[in-house]
């Protein structure tokens, strides 16, 4: 048997200590850089477009969203569904990675962690506002009231106020574990008064004794065993508030593995899309190398077919049931009014990624840039056809309509997305970007030989 | 304490000093090292079970939510269903499940660590900030009934360390 030649995840010439310094010394330096400063205003304004949108929101009414009847869900569960599927690539590195021993993901889970936490921040902004009234969303959640009123658990909504919750607290809880060791890294190579105080509270007294590196992998390991069914869960939820309903589009039991691929699929890309650049601005090529990028190609290739099969069994059944609802609707999906969104989908989720075949494009950094960058718009188109097209021509042609987004529907979303990249650009200056401890373990000085 | 610059020098000098019969010892690494729990003659950890214990109280806590609210507390007839329609209850039994567990998993470690823990006396040595970098440290404490300030140094000295220093309490 040979072993295939593969590039090593770290390049070579790293000791423990060069390890340490260089991802430390990006969030331990008194000098921020300057292009940090210039992206990071230039996103922040646009979370600041995300407040006044949504403070405009408040005041006024969901009546400034181009929503209504028949299409009572549009951008804003489109826009949903987008995040929360960008948040799954995070997870599936940390979790599922971890548990196939799949030791490359090492320099980039930590970056997606903090990826799915901001998406599943943004996520839940949508359907949050979208009830109209999210002051009042905490009647949501169970608990004893005077008004003797009790959430219905037999509705899919509120199967994802739990799934969505539980998926945001769950990542946030193997985020922050994964930090623990860092953060005493951190603490003990600050230098400032302040800086120690921080992370030494938040590191909460962590010396990295044997017994507890025994019981944090034990802990660690049972998390991301834990993440995994969950995160499977979590867009199975989603796609069971459409899957539930009668709409034709949607009643289909395709949906969760469809919907679960298509997340993968997307959080790939954006995970693509965002270091891309960041191992570039921050000379991070040694600990994020070529090898990385072209495994998340091929990931983005495999999930890319899945997705393309969906496509495909979603157009087949609709012929095959021989229900001419779900026939119309595949139809007007096609050719109706919003015939070019379809096309789009197709060329951005099925056809783009295919490129990917060829070694030459898995290995140019600005064709994977593009392509991420196409995948995000078609999985964002698909979410889009699946809410929209479905819900605007159902049964009856006498309440069939159209839709089309107000400056405040674009507004809201842009200002997601300035949201999302303005605590990415907060969480790369204060936290290490990289699991430092476990990039140690990486290194060949950390195997302890049989000898003792 | 003694100061090491590589892991094999830790796990060995581990073993020798659990050898010669100390036990209140602990040894630092700036990562998880296997062996060197081993080397320690550590127990095994409770913590699955803890895991367990969590998963299974939020899978049954879930279901009884569900079937209380929806039998007992506010009785709906929701598209003919029956009031305890089990199938209906599994996504939320199943999120309560691993949310349990979840938070079982990550206050066991800390409970079990003892974290947070404001004052260690190893911080007192400074090279110990080292640590959490490349050094590797074997600390044996003063309770061990063997510990003797003079002998156990010299023994530290005979392991090879980088150092041997004194932790103050």
């Amino acid at each position: 048997m040979r072993a295939p030649a593969t590039p090593p995840v770290i390049a070579p010439g790293h000791t423990f200590g060069t390890v340490t310094d260089k991802i430390t010394s990006i969030v331990l330096t008194n000098k921020t850089p300057l292009g940090w400063w210039a992206g990071f205003l230039f996103v922040s304004m646009f979370a600041g477009l995300l407040a006044v949108s949504l403070t405009y929101l408040v005041l006024t009414g969901v009546g400034i969203w181009g929503n209504n009847q028949p299409i009572g869900w549009a951008f804003d569960i489109t826009n949903f569904v987008w995040w929360i599927g960008i948040g799954h690539a995070g997870t599936l590195i940390s979790a599922i990675l971890l548990l196939f021993k799949q030791t490359w993901r090492t320099s980039i889970n930590r970056f997606a962690e903090a990826m799915t936490l901001f998406a599943v921040v943004c996520a839940g902004i949508f359907p949050l506002f979208h009830t109209g009234r999210p002051w009042l969303a905490y009647w949501m959640v169970p608990y004893p009231n005077t008004m003797n009123v009790w959430p219905q658990f037999k509705s899919p909504l509120i199967w994802d106020v739990f799934a969505v919750s539980t998926y945001g607290l769950v990542s946030l809880l193997f985020w922050f574990v994964g930090l623990i060791p860092d953060l005493a890294t951190l603490r003990d190579r600050a230098t400032g008064r302040a800086s120690r105080m921080i992370y030494g509270m938040l590191a909460m007294g962590w010396r990295g004794s044997a017994r507890h590196w025994h019981r944090y992998e034990t802990a660690y390991l049972l998390l991301a065993g834990l993440a995994t069914p969950l995160v499977v869960s979590v867009h199975s939820v989603v796609s069971l508030d459409f899957a539930v309903s009668v709409i034709p589009g949607w009643h289909t039991t395709l949906f969760p593995p469809y919907f679960v691929a298509g997340a993968i699929y997307s959080g790939f890309a954006m995970v693509l899309t965002l270091v891309i650049p960041i191992r570039k601005f921050y000379g991070m090529e040694d600990f994020i190398t070529m090898r990385h990028l072209q495994n998340m190609a091929k990931v983005l290739l495999v999930t890319g077919l899945m997705v393309g099969y969906g496509y495909t069994v979603e157009a087949f059944m609709a012929w095959y049931s021989a229900n001419r609802y779900e026939g119309f609707m595949m139809w007007n999906r096609m050719t109706g009014p919003y015939w070019w969104t379809y096309v789009l989908l197709i060329l951005c989720n099925v056809v783009t990624p295919q490129t990917l075949w060829f070694k030459r494009v898995r290995g140019s950094v600005p064709a994977l840039f593009v392509i991420s960058l196409v995948v995000n718009v078609g999985m964002w188109l698909e979410r889009f056809v699946i809410v929209v097209t479905s819900l605007h021509r159902d049964f009856l042609p006498s309440s069939w309509g159209r839709f089309s987004p107000t400056i405040w529907d674009w507004s809201t979303y842009v200002g997601t997305i300035g949201l999302f990249l303005t605590l990415l650009f907060l969480f790369l200056r204060f936290l290490p970007m990289i699991s430092i401890f476990e990039m140690r373990t990486l290194l060949p000085a950390a195997k302890v030989t049989e000898e003792a | 304490m003694a100061e090491f610059d590589d892991p094999n020098a830790l796990v060995a000098a581990t073993y020798r000093a659990h050898y010669e019969g100390y036990r209140r010892m602990d040894a630092y690494s700036p990562f998880p090292i296997e062996e060197l729990h081993e080397a320690l003659g550590a127990h095994h950890t409770r913590l699955p079970l803890i895991v367990l214990i969590g998963g299974i109280t939020g899978c049954i806590g879930g279901y009884l939510l569900q079937y209380w609210t929806a039998s007992m507390a506010y009785p709906v007839n929701i598209a003919g269903k029956p009031l305890n329609a089990w199938p209906m209850f599994i996504p939320v039994t199943f999120e309560c499940t691993i949310l349990g567990a979840a938070l079982a998993a990550v206050l066991g470690m800390l409970a079990l660590n003892g974290l947070p823990m404001p004052y260690h006396p190893v911080f007192n040595v400074p090279r110990f900030a080292l640590a959490s970098r490349n050094r590797f440290f074997l600390c044996i404490e003063a309770q061990d009934p063997r510990f003797d300030l003079e002998q156990t140094r010299g023994f530290l000295e005979t392991l090879g360390p980088q150092e041997v220093s004194t932790v103050a309490n």
